[in-house]
């Protein structure tokens, strides 16, 4: 079951439909609510290798779903520490909670300071309206 | 006067014209500006009424000499193998015929289990996980190959042995500087590829191409080749004739990562060289590098089983400049003559297809040696249905001179192979007889006497 | 319905093959022997006949009802074309022939060759891309080449696209080594010039254009267009997908372009097979002519005609021999039917179209209200947005009407896209009927919409649930999970036909 539209407070986003759950110089990463329903069922994740560097802005894996595929877009630069093997398997998990078991990556953080330049809710909110 | 593909009467025309709100015909075209207009009539020889047109095409079919005219041995990638009537009989329904791509599987579960049969038919034949529903030849599967291994292995060489067919060379060579990627030949050895020459070449490359049969006809030590290949984890390609697969060991049976070729032999007519159809077929790894639609199994609303166009967005019209391939527009129809092909012959056609073109090119090689005197150019090695001849002067000039006597002896290699001036290479399907190859070694003997 | 494999009964056959007595055993080196028999299906030609026959009743294409499917031409393909080309002379013709006994085929390619040269108000012509996107893809070949002869190849590295294009030929922009630079449309439809302009410089290859666009629409600004390509000193490339509307009319030399494909499978009615085959000639300006691929088919003489390999420029072969034989068959044929009347072809094409979008478009949406071309775009937004009904539920309720569905969801830039290409050869009781169909179903989306959403109701499948199949695709017959098949059959797998 597709999770219904929801935008937690404690993460920061990125206006590319991307979140980040920040806990000391670790992150873990996900698609917004918003991503996930844009794109229908997924049906594929094809995530980095484990140990890869990721770049802030830069695609670090593609999301499917039966008639569309997108680049998922990294909020922070860092080394890739795990890839959610629950997605790799079965893919529609984002669909049903996207900030929980859903979950893409966890990541180190190379530059911390990067934290800044993501949204809160408020201004990922206001992203959404501009849609 | 109403053309006859055409339908509109003039007041069809005029009610038209005037739900649409312009007074002419011509009005339709007002956003073309005048300056790019053409502004005259075509330059075209006046239309045709289909009576005309039959006998001009007439005339120009009666100015070829094809195979049911000139006792013909030509190969060379191309095989005049019979095509039996249940081709013809399926191919020719409308339902398939002016059909185009199964995008709306409720529309077109015909054609859409056609392809998911001719999918199981090519694995099987080649040993393989996957196969796409078809690339346009014999060629540019291999190309699009090289696109599949450049992606999977990141590197940036691809290797193939000069004893592959020239055309399929050619092609590599021309699609190979947009992907980034080099070309490197291994040379042959008395008429196959050495294996150590080609695992020194394997290294560091993304894939390797080989031929089985290669373009002399002689059997390579494929399963050797394709371990060295796999040894430099350089993806083994093999390019391979689909009618020598009852006889022969699919190439999935002994490592290789894509199984590829030329169709026609299986069910299309020669056809001055098209279409015809390219099949690809690959391990289960490659499933989502894959070029081209792909036909999956499933279920629908009420349970029954159903067939859709899957994995779509490894293509062009979802994935764009990120796509596994360029290709939309395939060779279905001609695929679906090699799935028909294929059913009509069956595991045991196969195979005796096999074993009569083993026997009729043993018997053929025999006779030219004994009655024409003609050597072979690679007599230690293993054959399937074609094999290399020296002929003792130019093999042009013994073509032209064969001909003139009613048969086409084979394919004149020196065109693609240096030091090859004097060498035929003679091709025997299961149309040919005992008594037309008796005819063949007659007419060499006359004419390279 | 069964598959071939689950009618297929050991020891059953359709073929057999001459075997010769007194000819020497078949060997094959012990290495090299098949291990196991491919499980090729084993059945009588009478049930392989019946089989085909079955999946054909399941198929739908332009000889069983009309076929609106937008971009892509699906016009009649008329029968003689057929049985042209089954005639020995070119069917049985291989293409390692001599040249002296390949004259009647050669003097076909070359005829075709000098019909598309004037078509498309060009120079030279090659036949052998097997496709549109392989003529595509050929195409950037040449600039690549053309460049490079120039000493620019390093320097011009983009091609322009806007963002109505197919899919191919970004894709096929990438293939050729290039990199991508995407432009806007403007309202009316049209390139965005304003944003072409900052975006065509010295860096700039080609722009890869077609016109008429996706949308079905005229580009007013083409000559503007073609004066900043070429006064960058880039090239134009012309996607032939769209030239069903303006044969005898506008041709894309006039228009500035310098090199075109044509898709013979759309306006010169090679059928579509299912999917294919196709055929995609390129004919370009005389500069390109020496990059074109090999070998190029010339007249010698009167009545004398060759291929010529001496082309020390050419890039090359993009497919085996000289491109689709049978697929110029048909296309020359047919265009020898019409000659000078192509015009024709191509008004009528245009006048179907104008006429079904003036019926349609207070019912859906017209997002770019003007004349269209041979196509045009709907939007069924207002129909989602008001009854929740999409563009996929209209094309699946169409089908219950005895209509192929139209393109839905291209080009990109229309939500809810409705692509509909009527073609030349419909009467107009047809495309009467088809209005009707579709007004039927605009007010059954505020009527009854989940009437649209189950639909189809009278094919022979539900839609299908194609999140499964792309989750774990099963791609071929899985022997392992079916022990049954190949067996005796057993009453309750034994099904009984279906109609459609």
């Amino acid at each position: 079951m597709a999770a219904a539209e929801s935008y937690p407070e404690d993460l920061r986003y990125h206006p590319e439909h991307d979140w980040a759950r920040v806990d000391g110089d670790e992150a873990v990463l996900g698609i917004t609510w918003f991503a996930a329903d844009a794109l229908g069922e997924l049906v594929h994740f094809e995530p980095p290798t484990v140990g890869a560097t990721i770049a802030k802005d830069q695609p670090y894996g593609e999301v499917e779903s039966v008639k569309a595929v997108s680049d998922v877009i990294a909020p922070l630069s860092g080394e890739v520490l795990e890839v959610n093997a629950t997605v790799v398997d079965a893919p529609e998990t984002v669909n049903d909670d996207p900030y929980g078991n859903g979950w893409l990556v966890r990541i180190r953080l190379s530059d911390p300071s990067e934290l800044e330049a993501l949204l809160d809710l408020a201004a990922y909110q206001q992203v959404l309206a501009d849609q | 006067m109403t053309h006859p593909y055409l339908a509109l009467t003039d007041s069809d025309r005029e009610e038209m014209l005037t739900a649409v709100g312009v007074g002419s015909v011509e009005e339709l075209f007002r956003d073309i500006p005048a300056g790019v207009r053409l502004g005259r009539e075509l330059d075209l020889e006046p239309a045709l009424s289909e009576h005309e047109l039959s006998a001009h095409l007439g005339a120009l079919a009666a100015r070829n000499a094809d195979t049911t005219r000139e006792l013909s041995f030509l190969g060379a990638g191309i095989y005049d193998h019979y095509v039996p009537a249940v081709v013809d009989a399926v191919l020719q329904r409308g339902e398939f015929l002016t059909a185009y791509t199964p995008y709306q599987p409720e529309m077109s579960q015909g054609v859409l289990q056609a392809i998911f049969e001719y999918q199981t038919a090519i694995c099987e034949l080649t040993g393989m996980d996957v196969s796409n529903a078809s690339g346009y030849d014999g060629t540019t599967v291999t190309a699009d190959a090289c696109y599949i291994a450049k992606h999977a292995t990141g590197r940036t060489k691809v290797v193939v042995t000069a004893a592959t067919n020239p055309q399929v060379r050619q092609v590599v060579k021309t699609y190979a500087p947009g992907f980034g990627l080099e070309v490197v030949e291994v040379a042959h050895r008395g008429g196959v590829t050495d294996v150590d020459e080609l695992r020194a070449a394997a290294d560091g490359a993304a894939a390797v191409i080989l031929q089985q049969p290669n373009v002399f006809g002689c059997l390579e030590p494929a399963p050797e080749l394709v371990a060295a290949a796999n040894d430099a984890e350089a993806l083994p390609i093999v390019h391979c004739d689909p009618l020598s697969l009852g006889v022969l060991e699919a190439p999935g049976r002994y490592g290789a990562a894509i199984a590829l070729g030329e169709g026609q032999a299986a069910g299309n007519f020669p056809s001055y060289g098209g279409p015809h159809y390219g099949f690809l077929a690959a391990r289960q790894d490659f499933i989502r590098r894959m070029p081209g639609r792909i036909v999956g199994e499933m279920v629908d609303a009420a349970g029954e089983r159903g067939y859709v166009l899957t994995l779509q967005t490894r293509e062009q019209h979802i994935r764009r400049e990120k796509a596994t391939s360029n290709i939309t527009t395939n060779q279905t129809l001609l695929a679906l003559g090699g799935l028909v092909y294929l059913t009509w012959l069956g595991p045991q056609g196969i195979r005796e297809l096999g074993e009569t073109c083993l026997s009729l090119a043993a018997y053929a090689k025999q006779q030219l040696r004994a009655r024409a005197g003609l050597e072979l150019v690679f007599p230690e090695q293993a054959t399937f249905k074609e094999f290399a001849v020296r002929v003792g002067r130019n093999a042009r000039e013994v073509v032209a001179a064969a001909r003139e006597r009613g048969v086409h002896p084979g394919y004149a290699l020196g065109r693609d192979y240096e030091g090859m001036d004097d060498v035929l290479l003679v091709a025997v399907t299961e149309k040919r007889t005992p008594q037309e190859i008796d005819r063949l070694a007659e007419v060499l003997a006359e004419v390279t006497a | 319905m069964k598959l071939i494999y689950e009618k297929s009964r050991p020891g059953r056959r359709a073929s057999a093959i001459p075997r010769p007595e007194g000819l020497p055993e078949p060997e094959i080196p012990e290495s090299l022997r098949r291990a196991e028999p491919p499980r090729l299906p084993e059945v009588p030609e009478f049930e392989l006949i019946r089989h085909f026959t079955e999946l054909s009743t399941r198929n739908f294409g332009v000889d069983t009802g009309f076929y609106p499917l937008g971009s892509c031409t699906m016009k009649y393909n008329p029968r003689i074309n057929e049985r042209l080309v089954t005639l020995p002379g070119f069917a049985s013709l291989h293409p390692l022939q001599e040249e002296d006994g390949a004259q009647g085929a050669l003097e076909l390619m070359w005829r075709l060759q000098e019909i598309l040269a004037e078509v498309t108000g060009l120079d030279a012509v090659s036949l052998q891309p097997a496709a549109g996107s392989q003529g595509e893809l050929t195409g950037l070949m040449l600039v690549r080449a053309y460049f490079d002869d120039r000493g620019e190849g390093a320097q011009r590295r983009k091609v322009v696209i806007p963002d109505t294009a197919h899919g191919t030929n970004p894709a096929s922009v990438t293939m050729a080594g290039y990199e991508l630079t995407p432009v806007k449309t403007d309202p009316r439809g049209n390139i965005d010039v304003e944003d072409l302009r900052g975006k065509v410089d010295e860096h700039t290859a080609a722009l890869m254009l077609t016109n008429p666009s996706t949308l079905g629409l005229f580009d007013e600004n083409i000559e503007e267009i073609e004066r900043i390509f070429h006064g960058a000193g880039a090239l134009m490339y012309y996607d032939g997908a769209n030239l069903n509307a303006v044969c005898g009319i506008s041709r894309p030399g006039d228009m500035g372009f310098d090199i075109v494909h044509i898709n013979l499978h759309k306006t010169f009615s090679q059928p579509h097979g299912g999917g294919g085959p196709g055929g995609g000639p390129i004919a370009v300006r005389k500069m390109l002519e020496p990059f074109l691929p090999v070998p190029a088919v010339v007249r010698r003489g009167e009545d004398e005609f060759g291929l010529d390999y001496d082309r020390p420029q050419t890039i090359g072969k993009v497919r085996g021999f000289t491109g689709p034989f049978g697929v110029f068959v048909r296309s020359y044929a047919y265009m020898r039917m019409y000659g000078p009347r192509l015009r024709e072809m191509s008004e009528t094409a245009v006048l179907n179209a104008n006429y079904l979008r003036a019926r349609l478009q207070d019912a859906y949406e017209l997002p770019y209200d003007r004349l269209c071309m041979h196509e045009f775009v709907l939007s069924a937004r207002g129909l989602k947005r008001e009854h929740g009904v999409t563009a996929l539920d209209v094309a699946k309720r169409l089908m219950d009407f005895g209509y192929h569905p139209p393109t839905i969801y291209f080009p990109l830039v229309v939500p809810e896209a409705l692509m509909i290409e009527p073609t030349e050869t419909e009467t107009k009781e047809t495309l009467d009927a088809f209005c009707e169909a579709m007004l039927a179903i605009a007010r059954e989306a505020a009527g009854s919409p989940e009437t649209l959403k189950e639909a189809p109701h009278h094919r022979p499948v539900k839609r299908l649930d194609e999140v499964r199949a792309a989750k774990t695709p099963v791609v071929k017959y899985e022997f392992e999970r079916h022990p049954e098949a190949g067996g005796e059959p057993s009453a309750v797998a034994a099904e009984a036909p279906k109609g459609v």
